[in-house]
């Protein structure tokens, strides 16, 4: 009796952690098949322990090199989607205009559209203008897709200030300028900051616009996606396992960071 | 702190047609207004009646659509906040929440480019006793110290007028009227033109040499606290600032310096010179006296009351006992619902309800007022404030 | 000391009307705007309007396309692909509500239950995004591989003879089977689900749930009358950012499914980057998204909640 009121009690938080664990079940199996040594060239069954992928990470022919293209392109499409995307916030919030309902079309479709649509589309472009796909069309497509999501951040953190803050800095000798960088971006930062991560995360992750437009170029995800049809080196495990625990670190030390900060003021 | 020897007019704030229409509406109508160096001006009235809007003008931070400002000779009307020798204390403070208290009150002096503010905000934390707070965060803060922050932020740049909007407004009754002590006593020090806007009409009486009454987007009235409690010249006023009961009456006759009206059978005095409004015999207006000036006696003592003083007769509708005083509802033929005030010095046992009982004042204690307005203006929003 | 009066009303055409100075420039929101959305108008409206285009030429590689506004490719498009289309529908929409079954509870635990962990499941929710998706995917290969634990388990408990007569599975496997597609759509998107949840149930204040336990509710009444209504931002936006990219996904259907279980996705990238028709791809692509418009404001209209956008 009392079992069954606990589980009564309890039913939601076990039903929430096992969808937890859903979710970082296949985190676990590439952390556990970074270490086979598999028959073959799939790696998808549990051979013998190995150490030899961690050993040698860039062992395979073109993997390090599409992650170093990968890095690159997310590098740039978070700054041109970081910098563009926060101009549009900022208007958006700050200022009355004419067509701000279209504004706010062209900002929320992006995100409602299908990727393979968005993809499609825009390779017909590029094939009507004769572009050569490569680098340059694929960052194209990465600015493009991650802005949206890039204002969305940044307007609710800009919504959520007190435009005072900005008129007191101004009554207080600070020009425009002053006011905006000692004011208004200072304030703004972790909106800006969230949005940023989020383009990053999106570009560097991103297969299916990449995929149609990025002509001959690999980066990673197509790397990986061209080496489930070829033979899946484990490699692409190690990789898969340090980026889960180089983000779970990065987090975790921000947190800390941010609470020791908060204790030592209080 | 900064001396202002008495011919420097330099803290004049002086506005000449100013207005100011969004769209099709109109938040302050054309008005024109001087603030002497050195006052303690107090614009109030209830939420949305254009008082803040003119605040903001005279900072900067709203461009009139008509008018100029002046502050002494220099016309502003053109400059943008940051250039203008004013500051303000905002409403919620608006204190910057990534910068700490030291950072906050340095802010304008950086900002000139002063390079050593050490002493400077050191001093000014000091005259607003935060000394040991400054390197706190303004959400560390409580609501007073984070009021006196925003205080020492815009007084350490000795502004020629320093304006204030609804400064007290987030603070409870308590550190509210301690506050108001303390501002008006930083005033006093600093000689500085205070320029407060409120919507609490007994801040502004105990706080201001001169109260501008604002509704509508208009001054209804201007003066002294004193003159306007006493001689209010439209409703709005008269109900607004405290509590006045409102009498519609017809003019009778005038005699000499006193205008007599009717109002339900009974005759009333006031002194012509408390009537703003127009007197024809036959014509309407409104007779006005404030609660606490009424003497109330029993009627069956009715013989008791001197004679020329001005007196209806009416029965007690409701008692409530607040300690200095007892506050007594009337029912009058002239006037339903009669307010008096009476000092719990010696209670009558017998002023129930029900009582049957004989209101009388001095007749140089009323005042006539137009009888074309809204009686009622100006009741509900001091109820809401 | 203080003067006021009224000031006398201005004399129109006489004194010449001194206009206020602009200060603060009335161009800042458009230099503000013009880039980025030169960039989407550029780059996201304009090839909108060439696969429009596109879709109603007629021609051939060699000799190149020509507008021919020939309609018929749409009709024979969905003619001879909609299964993929019905499928597309069928799995984002298994997904979706699998999503909302699942997703739900954990995000409850975080905004309500978790206390001193709430950071902790946030970052273990928000992680996986870290590890590239595809490699993620490839994962369920072997937790789903013919005779592994998974399957073995699920043959065990006759789950799979159900399933298989329902024909989302077949036989002994349960990868290549429409029951695999869903699973991955449904892991993939799920973090999409679960952080507008999340979003919606912190803002509600605990004391609603007390007052609710305090007017005569019930646990489960109070989530149904109370929790649940005040969530639905969430559940909106939720499902919508699920569905919407389930619909267009063609990976978990490669990796995971078979010729039998190919989505709209699948056909529009063979066609586009293997067969190379353009027009019936853009076709395709052009009633995909028209179909996902109309649905999502259909959907939006519905559930009431307009000022989501």
């Amino acid at each position: 009796m009392t079992f069954v009121n606990w589980l009564k009690r309890n039913l939601v938080v076990i039903a929430g952690l096992l969808t937890l664990a859903y979710l970082l079940l296949p985190n676990v199996i590439v952390t556990v098949f970074s270490f086979n040594k598999p028959n073959g060239r799939f790696n998808y069954e549990w051979q013998q322990f190995s150490t030899d992928a961690w050993k040698d990470p860039c062992g395979v022919a073109d993997m390090c090199g599409s992650l170093s293209l990968s890095l690159q392109i997310a590098f740039w499409a978070t700054l041109g989607a970081t910098a563009l995307g926060t101009a549009i916030a900022f208007a958006l919030v700050r200022y009355r205009f004419r067509a701000r309902g279209a504004v706010n079309s062209l900002i929320f479709l992006p995100m409602a559209m299908p990727e393979v649509v968005m993809a499609a589309s825009l390779l017909t472009l590029f094939l009507n203008m004769g572009a050569e796909l490569g680098f340059w069309t694929v960052l194209i497509a990465h600015i493009m897709f991650c802005l949206s999501f890039v204002v969305t951040a940044v307007k609710a953190r800009v919504m959520s200030m007190d435009p005072r803050l900005e008129q007191a800095a101004q009554d207080l000798y600070a020009g425009p300028f002053q006011t905006f960088v000692r004011v208004t971006l200072p304030i703004a930062a972790p909106g800006i900051a969230a949005g940023a991560l989020l383009a990053f995360a999106l570009s560097f992750d991103d297969f299916i616009i990449t995929n149609f437009n990025a002509g001959s170029t690999v980066t990673f995800p197509m790397f990986v996606w061209g080496s489930a049809q070829r033979g899946t080196p484990v490699q692409i495990n190690v990789i898969g396992t340090a980026m889960f625990v180089v983000a779970v670190l990065f987090v975790l030390a921000s947190m800390v960071i941010g609470n020791r900060r908060n204790r030592r003021k209080a | 702190m900064k001396t202002t020897d008495a011919t420097d007019r330099g803290g004049d704030v002086r506005l000449s047609g100013i207005s100011k229409t969004y769209g099709s509406f109109t938040a302050v109508h054309p008005l024109d207004l001087t603030v002497p160096q050195g006052s303690f001006f107090a614009l109030l009235g209830a939420s949305g009646c254009g008082k803040t809007t003119t605040l903001r003008m005279i900072a900067g931070l709203e461009e009139p659509s008509t008018g100029t400002v002046h502050l002494g000779d220099q016309d502003v009307t053109a400059l943008p906040p940051y250039k203008r020798p004013v500051n303000t204390v905002f409403q919620s403070y608006a204190l910057f929440p990534h910068l700490d208290i030291f950072e906050n009150v340095a802010f304008g002096l950086r900002r000139r480019g002063i390079k050593s503010v050490k002493k400077q905000v050191e001093e000014m934390l000091d005259l607003v006793q935060l000394g040991e707070q400054a390197r706190k965060k303004p959400h560390q803060l409580s609501g007073g110290q984070q009021q006196r922050v925003a205080v020492a932020r815009a007084l350490i740049n000795h502004p020629k007028v320093l304006l204030l909007d609804e400064p007290l407004g987030a603070l409870d009754l308590k550190l509210r009227r301690q506050m108001q002590l303390e501002l008006k006593r930083i005033q006093t020090e600093v000689g500085i033109t205070f320029v407060h806007v409120t919507h609490d009409q007994e801040e502004a009486m105990t706080m201001a040499d001169t109260v501008a009454v604002m509704n509508g987007g208009r001054v209804e009235q201007l003066g002294a606290p004193a003159d306007l409690y006493e001689n209010p010249r439209t409703t709005f006023v008269a109900n607004f600032l405290g509590t006045s009961n409102l009498i519609e009456a017809e003019v009778d006759s005038t005699s000499g310096d006193d205008i007599v009206v009717k109002a339900a059978g009974d005759k009333l005095v006031l002194p012509a010179e408390r009537c703003s409004a127009a007197t024809t015999t036959g014509g309407k207006v409104l007779v006005g006296v404030r609660p606490e000036k009424i003497g109330l006696t029993h009627a069956d003592e009715a013989g008791t009351v001197p004679e020329g003083r001005n007196r209806i007769t009416g029965k007690i509708a409701n008692t409530s006992f607040i300690g200095v005083s007892t506050q007594y509802v009337v029912d009058c033929a002239a006037c339903p619902g009669f307010e008096v005030y009476v000092q719990n010095i010696d209670r009558d046992p017998r002023l129930v309800p029900g009582a049957d009982v004989v209101l009388h004042w001095n007749p140089a204690h009323t005042f006539g007022l137009d009888a074309a307005q809204d009686i009622d203006a100006g009741v509900a929003e001091e109820e809401a404030a | 000391m203080s003067t006021l009066t009224e000031a006398p009303p201005p004399l129109a055409p006489a004194a010449p009307e001194k206009k206020p100075p602009r200060r603060r420039g009335r161009l800042t929101p458009y230099w503000l705007l013009l880039p980025g959305i030169l960039w989407l108008v550029v780059f996201f409206a304009l090839p909108m309007i060439y696969q429009a285009s596109t879709s109603v030429q007629t021609g051939s590689l060699e000799e190149g396309y020509k507008v021919t506004w020939h309609f018929a490719t749409y009709w024979d498009a969905l003619s001879e692909y909609w299964p993929q289309f019905l499928r597309s529908v069928a799995y984002a929409a298994s997904a979706t509500v699998l999503c909302l079954l699942l997703g739900y509870p954990l995000a409850y635990l975080i905004a309500f239950r978790a206390g001193r962990w709430r950071n902790l499941i946030m970052i273990l929710v928000i992680a996986p995004f870290f590890t590239s998706f595809l490699i993620r995917t490839l994962a369920w290969k072997t937790i789903l591989a013919d005779g592994g634990p998974v399957v073995g388990a699920l043959n065990t408990l006759h789950v799979l003879d159900v399933t298989s007569w329902l024909g989302w599975t077949a036989g002994d496997r349960v990868l290549a089977t429409p029951l695999a597609v869903v699973c991955g759509l449904t892991y993939n998107f799920l973090p999409f689900m679960i952080l507008p949840l999340y979003t919606s149930l912190e803002r509600i204040d605990g004391r609603l749930h007390e007052a609710a336990g305090d007017l005569y509710a019930r646990p489960f009444t109070t989530f149904r009358k109370v929790t649940f209504p005040l969530s639905m931002p969430g559940v909106v936006s939720g499902t919508l950012l699920t569905f919407i990219p389930a619909t267009g996904d063609y990976v978990n259907a490669s990796l995971l499914g078979s010729a039998d279980t190919g989505m709209i996705g699948n056909v529009i990238q063979s066609q586009f980057l293997r067969v190379l028709d353009y027009p019936t791809a853009a076709a395709l692509s052009f009633i995909l998204m028209a179909a996902i418009l109309a649905m999502v404001t259909v959907y939006i209209r519905k559930s009431g909640t307009e000022d989501l956008v």
